[in-house]
C-alpha cells in the first residue's frame, strides 16, 4: 500500500510555530506579574476508518491544538488548559491560572521549575503514515472486508492513523519539543458464533501489514469453531503477546514512587523483594526501537531508562521530582504534568523475551490453553494484584503438543505476581497491541497453574 | 454559532452531501481533587469546536476542528464529504435515515446553583476539611477527595433545517478512605466509588451530599473491613445497594439493549450482544416484577442521560426496555430505527465533545421501584448477603457472564442486619440473575445514579450515563468466587 495525499490532509504546525504561542504565553504571563509559569501545546491530527459487517460505518478525522498554562506563584500552583490560542484568550487563561492557585493554602513542598535540560533525540515522525488518505485506508479495510466474504465470514474493526506533536516550555529557560506519528490496524473476523482478532500497531504504518493481520484473524475465528466447554480450574496457559500486555500491564502505576508512598501499590513493603520468578525482567525504556512516546515528563525532566525488575527481584520504582525528593532518590522522568495527585508512572514498559517460539511453546504442552487476548480487566484484590476478566476471540486447547479444539471462554481471577512467578517460557519480545493498556513490548509467555474460575456461553 | 454551523452545512452541500449534521460545543471543566489533606489536581480547562457529519455517494464521513475561521470550517465541511466519498469505497448499503422533523429551541438543563460561580476557595475548603476528618481515623493510610464540574452549550444544526442550542452543568463529587494493613488494602468510598456521585444540575450536588457528615464512617469502616470476616464463597441470596444495581443495570442491561451493538457494529472493540434481534418481544429477561426503562427526559430525573434533544437532532423519550420482565426494546438511532421496525429514533445518540461523532449510548436506564421498605425487606430475608459499593466490574464482550465485587458487604441473619464482611464478590449470568430477583425497594430508596466513566467506540469516548435504582433481593446467586482459592 502507498500513501496517497489530498490536497485535504492536513499537516502540523511548524516547530516554530508552537514556539511562538509558547513565548507569547511567557511574555503575558510576565507581564502580569507571574514570574513562575510554564506552557504545554499539544497539536493533534488523527483519523480512524471504522468497518463492520463487512463495509465501512464510521469514518472521522479531528484536528486540535490545546495549549496549557500552568502558573506557580508563593507555594501555589494551578493549571488552565484551552484550545482558543488568541492573545485574549491566552491572557485570560493565564489570570485565570492565577485566581485559581491563589485560592488554596500555600504548599511548602512545592518546587521551582526546572531550568534548561539535554535531551537524547529520539525520531519518531514518518511522513508516509502522516500522509496516509482516507481512500489508502478505505482500501485495506476492503480488501480485508473481501477477505472475508470469501471465506463466509463477516469482518470488523479499525484502520487509524495520525500525527502529533508537543512543546513543552517554562519561565527558567526550558524549552523541549516532540512529534510523532502512529498508526492502528485492528481486525476481528467473524464465522457463526466464533470470533478472532489481530492487531499491529507501530508508529510507521509499513510495520505492520493489514492484510497479513486480517488473514491471521480470518484463519484462527475458522478454527475457533464449535468451541467445547471445559471445566473451571488451573491450566497450563500459553500467552499471546496482546494477553500478556493486556494482563501484565495492568501493574505499570505499581512502579510509581508516590503509588508506593501511598500504600496503594503490591510493591508497597516489597521493594527489593524476590516477588517474581528469575526469567522476569522488565524496564522502562522509552528509547526502546519499538516504543513510542516523549523523551521526557510533564515537567521536561528527561526520561530515564530504569530497571524495575531484575530477575524477579523489584529493584526501582520511577520518580517525579517530588517523589524523588521524598525517597531520597534522583528523579527518573516519569512525572505527570503538575499539579496532580498521582506522581508519575512508566509509560514503555519493556518486559524481556526468551528464545522459546509460540509454536515451541504449544509442542512442549501436554495439556493447556491458548489464549489469543483477553477482555474486561479490573482489580479484585490489590496487593496481591489479583486481576479478574474474560478470554476473548479465540481460546483453543492444546493436547499432546496440538492445539485440537476451540474452547468456550473462561472468566478467570488470577494473581499477576502468582503468574510471573508460574512463567515456564518465553519467546522474543516485541511490541504488542490490546485494548485494555497502552501498547508495550512483552514476549508471549507459557504460565503454568492459571486460575479460571467460570465458565460463559461461547 | 450558527454562521459557523450555516457554512458548514452549505460547504458540504455544494460538495456533494445528500445529509449534513453540524456541532458546535463549548465545554468547560472544573476538577478539584485531595489527597491526605493536600491539594491534588486544581485546573480548569475549556474547548470549543465543531463537527460535521455527511452523507456522500451513500456513505458516512465526519471531520472536525477546531479552527473556527472561514477557511477553517470550509476546510473540515470540505473534508468530510471527501472521507465520505472515500468510505463509499467499501459499503454495503446506502445509509437510510428514520424520518424525524426539524426543530428550532434553546434548552437549559436543571442547575439551581452555578458551580463556576462559587469560590475555589470555598470548594477546595470543603474536601480539605473532609479529607482532614477521614485522616483522623486511625488505621487509615490514604484518603482522597474530588469535585468536578462541566459547563457544555451546543449548538445543533441540520441540513434538514433544525437549529437546536443546549446548555447542561453536570456536578460531581465524591471521598474515599483506603487502609493498608498486613498484606490487604481495604477502601470505602462516599456516595459512590470511582468519582462519586454525578448529576446533571450544579453545586446542589455538593451541598446535598454532606460529605463531611459522612466521612468518619467511611473512614472508620475501610479500617474495621480488616477484622470482618470473609466473604463465604456459596450460592445463596443476595441483597445489592442501589449504587451496584446501578451498575448490575448498565452493564447487563443498558450494554446488551444498545443496537449498534446488537448490529455488529461494535464487534472489534466494546463486542456484541446476546439480545440477538429474534430475541425482540420473544425473551423473558427478568422477573415479572423487574420494569426497566431509557428515559431521557428531564423529569425522569437530573441524570447523566437527561436531555431535551439528542446528538441528531431527535427530541428526548422515554423507552420500555423490561416490562414485567419482558424484553421489550433496543436503544436506536436514525440509521438503526428501521432494522427494529421503529418508525423513527429512540433519541439516544449522544458524542462526548466537537470531536467525535455521535453514537448510541445509554440514557438513563433506571429500574423502576418496587413496593418493599428496605426495612422491610430485610425483616423478611432470613439468610443473606448485602452487598454495597462497586469496587470491581467485568462483563464478557456478549454480556452474558459478569462478576462483580463490592468494598462491604454484611450478613443478613434471621432478618437482621448482621456482621460486617470483607472482600465480597457475586458473578452470574445476566438473564438467570435477573430472573432470580424476587424484591425491588420502594421509590423512597430510590435514586438516579451518575456513571460518568462510560467509555464506547473507536476513537474512544467516555460519556455519563444515569441509573435510577433501589436495593433489591436476588435469589440463588453465585457468592465469593472472586477470591475462592482452586
Amino acid at each position: 500500500m502507498s500513501p496517497q495525499t489530498t490536497k485535504l490532509t492536513p499537516a502540523l504546525r511548524r516547530e516554530a510555530d508552537l514556539r511562538k504561542i509558547a513565548a507569547s504565553v511567557l511574555r503575558l504571563a510576565r507581564s502580569q506579574g507571574i514570574r513562575e509559569s510554564e506552557v504545554q501545546i499539544d497539536e493533534t491530527i488523527d483519523a480512524l476508518t471504522r468497518f463492520a459487517n463487512n463495509a465501512i460505518h464510521q469514518h472521522v478525522a479531528e484536528q486540535s491544538l490545546t495549549v496549557s498554562i500552568r502558573t506557580a506563584v508563593d507555594g501555589r500552583t494551578a493549571r488552565v488548559t484551552t484550545n482558543r490560542i488568541d492573545e485574549d484568550s491566552l491572557r485570560a487563561a493565564i489570570e485565570n491560572a492565577a485566581s485559581l492557585a491563589a485560592q488554596q493554602p500555600k504548599d511548602p513542598h512545592l518546587l521551582p521549575l526546572l531550568g534548561k535540560q539535554k535531551y537524547r533525540p529520539v525520531r519518531r515522525f514518518h511522513p508516509g503514515t502522516a500522509a496516509l488518505s482516507p481512500e489508502s485506508r478505505a482500501r485495506a479495510v476492503k480488501h480485508a472486508c473481501q477477505l472475508a466474504e470469501k471465506h463466509g465470514q463477516v469482518a470488523a474493526g479499525i484502520f487509524s492513523s495520525g500525527q502529533n506533536q508537543c512543546f513543552l516550555a517554562n519561565s527558567r529557560g526550558l524549552a523541549t519539543a516532540y512529534r510523532q506519528t502512529h498508526a492502528t490496524f485492528s481486525v476481528t473476523m467473524q464465522q457463526g458464533s466464533a470470533a478472532s482478532w489481530a492487531k499491529g500497531n507501530a508508529g510507521d504504518y509499513r510495520q505492520f501489514d493489514p492484510t497479513k493481520l486480517a488473514t491471521t484473524a480470518c484463519e484462527r475465528a475458522a478454527r475457533a469453531q464449535n468451541p467445547v466447554e471445559l471445566e473451571p480450574g488451573r491450566y497450563t496457559v500459553i500467552l499471546e503477546p496482546a494477553a500478556v500486555l493486556d494482563l501484565v500491564g495492568f501493574l505499570f502505576y505499581d512502579f510509581a514512587a508516590t503509588s508506593v508512598a501511598d500504600k496503594r501499590s503490591c510493591f508497597s513493603g516489597r521493594v527489593g523483594k524476590s516477588l517474581l520468578g528469575e526469567n522476569i525482567t522488565i524496564t522502562d525504556d522509552v528509547y526502546h526501537p519499538d516504543q513510542l512516546g516523549m523523551p521526557f515528563d510533564g515537567e521536561g525532566v528527561p526520561r530515564q531508562h530504569v530497571t524495575l525488575v531484575d530477575r524477579g527481584a523489584v529493584k526501582n520504582l520511577v520518580y517525579s521530582r517530588q517523589s524523588a525528593i521524598q525517597a531520597k532518590a534522583r528523579p527518573t522522568g516519569h512525572g505527570f504534568a503538575l499539579p496532580n495527585e498521582y506522581g508519575e508512572a512508566p509509560m514503555n514498559l519493556v518486559i524481556a523475551g526468551g528464545d522459546t517460539p509460540l509454536e515451541k511453546m504449544i509442542a512442549s504442552t501436554d495439556r493447556g490453553l491458548l489464549v489469543t487476548r483477553f477482555w474486561y480487566i479490573r482489580e479484585v484484590d490489590p496487593y496481591e494484584k489479583v486481576m479478574t476478566g474474560m478470554t476473548r476471540d479465540g481460546l483453543f486447547l492444546v493436547e499432546k503438543g496440538k492445539i485440537t479444539k476451540a474452547a468456550r471462554n473462561f472468566r478467570f481471577n488470577q494473581s499477576v505476581l502468582e503468574m510471573l512467578r508460574n512463567v515456564e517460557s518465553l519467546g522474543p519480545a516485541r511490541r504488542a497491541a490490546g485494548e485494555e493498556s497502552f501498547e508495550m513490548v512483552v514476549p508471549p509467555m507459557k504460565v503454568g497453574s492459571f486460575q479460571f474460575s467460570e465458565v460463559t456461553k461461547f | 454559532m450558527y454562521d459557523w454551523t450555516n457554512l458548514a452545512i452549505e460547504t458540504a452541500r455544494v460538495r456533494g452531501a445528500s445529509y449534513s449534521d453540524v456541532r458546535v460545543m463549548h465545554q468547560r471543566q472544573r476538577v478539584l481533587t485531595t489527597k491526605n489533606g493536600r491539594v491534588g489536581t486544581l485546573g480548569q480547562s475549556e474547548s470549543l469546536g465543531l463537527g460535521i457529519r455527511v452523507v456522500a455517494n451513500g456513505a458516512w464521513g465526519f471531520a472536525s476542528t477546531d479552527n473556527l475561521t472561514r477557511e477553517g470550517v470550509t476546510a473540515c465541511a470540505a473534508q468530510a464529504v471527501a472521507i465520505a466519498k472515500a468510505s463509499a469505497l467499501a459499503k454495503k448499503e446506502s445509509v437510510q435515515l428514520a424520518p424525524e422533523g426539524s426543530y428550532i429551541d434553546s434548552w437549559q438543563g436543571p442547575c439551581l446553583k452555578d458551580p463556576f460561580e462559587i469560590p475555589v476557595e470555598t470548594q477546595l475548603s470543603l474536601l480539605l476539611a473532609v479529607d482532614t476528618e477521614m485522616s483522623k481515623v486511625k488505621g487509615v493510610t490514604l484518603t482522597e477527595t474530588d469535585m468536578q464540574f462541566r459547563k457544555i452549550d451546543s449548538w445543533f444544526a441540520s441540513s434538514a433545517g433544525s437549529r437546536i442550542h443546549q446548555r447542561k452543568f453536570v456536578s460531581g463529587c465524591g471521598i474515599v478512605a483506603m487502609s493498608f494493613q498486613g498484606d490487604a488494602i481495604q477502601k470505602r468510598s462516599y456516595p459512590n466509588s470511582f468519582g462519586g456521585q454525578y448529576i446533571l444540575g450544579g453545586y446542589e450536588l455538593i451541598e446535598a451530599m454532606e460529605l463531611l457528615k459522612h466521612a468518619p464512617r467511611v473512614a472508620e469502616e475501610s479500617v474495621a473491613l480488616h477484622s470482618a470476616a470473609q466473604c463465604p464463597e456459596k450460592t445463596g441470596t443476595l441483597i445489592l445497594g442501589g449504587s451496584q444495581l446501578g451498575l448490575q443495570i448498565h452493564e447487563s442491561v443498558g450494554h446488551p439493549i444498545e443496537l449498534d451493538r446488537v448490529l455488529g457494529q461494535e464487534a472489534n472493540f466494546a463486542g456484541t450482544s446476546f439480545l440477538t434481534l429474534d430475541k425482540l418481544h420473544h425473551l423473558r429477561y427478568a422477573s415479572p416484577i423487574v420494569n426497566i426503562v431509557a428515559d431521557a427526559r428531564v423529569q425522569h430525573g437530573p441524570g447523566l442521560g437527561s436531555f431535551a434533544y439528542d446528538d441528531e437532532g431527535v427530541p428526548a423519550q422515554c423507552i420500555d426496555v423490561i416490562k414485567d420482565g419482558e424484553f421489550h426494546g433496543y436503544l436506536s438511532s436514525r440509521e438503526t430505527a428501521h432494522l427494529v421496525g421503529l418508525s423513527r429514533s429512540g433519541g439516544t445518540m449522544r458524542c462526548e465533545s466537537w470531536n467525535r461523532l455521535p453514537m448510541i449510548r445509554m440514557t438513563n436506564v433506571s429500574i423502576l421501584p418496587g413496593q418493599w421498605k428496605l426495612e422491610n425487606l430485610i425483616a423478611d430475608t432470613n439468610d443473606a448477603i448485602l452487598m454495597d459499593t462497586n469496587r470491581s466490574w467485568s462483563i464478557d464482550d456478549r454480556r452474558y457472564q459478569f462478576q462483580f465485587s463490592t468494598e462491604i458487604a454484611w450478613e443478613i441473619k434471621g432478618g437482621k442486619k448482621a456482621r460486617m464482611l470483607k472482600n465480597p464478590s457475586y458473578s452470574g449470568i445476566t438473564t438467570e440473575f435477573w430472573n432470580s430477583c424476587d424484591a425491588i425497594c420502594n421509590a423512597d430508596e430510590w435514586v438516579l445514579w451518575g456513571t460518568p466513566n462510560c467509555g464506547k467506540g473507536q476513537p474512544m469516548q467516555v460519556m455519563g450515563t444515569g441509573h435510577g435504582a433501589s436495593p433489591a433481593r436476588f435469589r440463588n446467586v453465585k457468592i465469593g468466587m472472586a477470591f475462592a482459592k482452586q
